[in-house]
């Protein structure tokens, strides 16, 4: 085990027997002609962290956004269980609204459909799990890069979503914003919501991680438990990639 | 020359004065292009929020029209407004001719599509922006529409005085359908038309002086009305 593995707070340990959260059937998703995601097939379960990881233009990107209802599929299915309701999504760029913090927040909570008389407490506290309570009357595009993104992260919280789907978010961001930014998402894994995160961070991949899925040639070649993947890569493609070979 | 510097110096005493005819000329101006305004920013900005997010078929044709109309000449639109309301015209029933309400009328026509094209291009632009993320957020498409209107509001104070700007500027169509009637339709570009031809040229001079501090006045009210939000816009 690596290091850095044995200095996690707290790494999800499932108490209950694992359910599926989503089930991707035969996936394919085609762009400009071109099958990017060609008969794709993953299951992710309830709890924990998982990596997808894979090549630039892999389309990691675009199986975030199919997973969360933005894109239709051209083919298979997508297969969400019921106690898992809407996914929540956060882009690599959070895409802020021109308010304070506290409005960006109490605006999502108002797409969440909060009732009006829970939302003040619900507020509050994603501005603690944010760390962002001293900037809670901040013009949200003044914050550091860092902060906007564990705005981004709180904001999609909001909705209390069971799957948290997450496209890069600290690609951008110094060490010290990145480890803040880790610390949110390993506390929503922490509290049971479902994490599945796009990084090219593999130390990041390493250090948050519990299982990886790679993603090459438009199929998960392998999803595997996190150690296992980074000492034992099986496919030729996640070997080729480790080892800084992969190239689309 | 000394005509006109004495023009000049009546039209001052006059504004000075606060003259009761010019004030009454300068109020009915103000009622009549702040409400063609504030009822062109009711419509126009709703429509260009819709077309710039709304897919449906003839989207593309309509926003087409909506710019091509930004150029309506206002004579026109006067003539046409004049033949709806007048005796033989379908809107006769009203009564409008000759009222502020038909001027009114004839300036929402004509402010309308600025405000809606202009509006459309800016929430277009954050469109590409803030489609994905307010999607992701599961916001409606009302509750879209409604995000990209507050987000778009500078740009949109920017369509709403370039309406202004339109509205009071604005000769032909008033002077057609209101009739430049004294005390009861009679409007800032209207009297100045007419004193001007009569040779009267401090009261047009004044209400000259009037308009053209109207409009500075606004756009520097408007552009201290940015919001605090955009003063940082985009730092990182």
């Amino acid at each position: 085990m690596p290091a850095d593995r044995r200095v996690l707070p707290f790494r999800h340990t499932p108490a209950a027997p694992a359910r599926p959260v989503a089930m991707v059937r035969a996936l394919t998703l085609r762009r400009g002609g071109r099958a990017l995601l060609d008969g794709l097939e993953l299951t992710l379960f309830t709890g924990g962290i998982t990596a997808l990881l894979g090549p630039n233009g892999a389309g990691k990107s675009l199986l975030l956004r199919a997973l969360a209802g933005l894109i239709p599929p051209d083919g298979g299915a997508i297969d969400l269980a019921p106690h898992t309701g809407a996914p929540a999504l956060v882009f690599q760029k959070p895409v802020l609204l021109h308010r304070t913090v506290r409005a960006n927040l109490a605006h999502a909570l108002r797409l969440a459909r909060v009732p009006r008389a829970a939302r003040a407490g619900r507020l509050a506290e994603l501005l603690v799990q944010a760390r962002l309570s001293a900037q809670a009357q901040a013009q949200a595009r003044a914050l550091s890069g860092g902060e906007q993104q564990r705005l981004a992260i709180a904001r999609a919280l909001a909705a209390r979503p069971r799957l948290l789907l997450l496209d890069e978010p600290t690609a951008h961001l110094d060490p010290a914003s990145t480890a803040a930014v880790e610390a949110l998402v390993r506390a929503a894994a922490h509290a049971g919501v479902k994490v599945l995160i796009v990084t090219h961070d593999r130390a990041q991949a390493a250090r948050l991680a519990d299982d990886v899925a790679f993603l090459a040639a438009g199929r998960i070649t392998e999803h595997r438990p996190a150690d296992d993947f980074f000492q034992r890569p099986e496919s030729d493609e996640a070997r080729a990639y480790l080892e800084g070979r992969l190239l689309l | 020359m000394q005509d006109f510097t004495a023009a000049f110096a009546h039209a001052v005493t006059l504004v000075a004065s606060g003259d009761r005819e010019l004030l009454q000329i300068v109020l009915l101006s103000l009622r009549v292009s702040l409400s063609a305004v504030a009822l062109a920013c009711l419509i126009g900005m709703p429509l260009g929020a819709a077309l710039a997010v709304l897919r449906f078929p003839g989207r593309r044709a309509l926003a087409l029209v909506l710019n091509a109309s930004m150029g309506l000449p206002p004579v026109v639109v006067g003539l046409l407004l004049y033949m709806a309301f007048s005796r033989a015209g379908p809107l006769s029933a009203l009564g409008l001719l000759y009222t502020p309400t038909a001027m009114i009328v004839a300036q929402t026509v004509l402010v309308t599509p600025i405000v809606a094209a202009l509006s459309r291009s800016a929430i277009a632009g954050l469109m590409d922006e803030f489609d994905e993320t307010l999607r992701a957020l599961r916001a409606s498409r009302g509750q879209r529409i409604a995000t990209l209107l507050w987000e778009a509001r500078p740009a949109l104070l920017t369509a709403a005085l370039a309406g202004m700007g339109r509205a009071f500027a604005e000769v032909g169509a008033v002077m057609i359908v209101g009739g430049n009637i004294d005390h009861v339709t009679r409007v800032m570009t209207t009297a100045i038309a007419l004193e001007t031809s009569r040779g009267e040229l401090a009261l047009a001079l004044a209400l000259g002086l009037v308009l053209v501090c109207l409009s500075l006045a606004l756009n520097a009210a408007a552009l201290g009305l940015r919001p605090r939000a955009y003063g940082v816009a985009y730092a990182r």
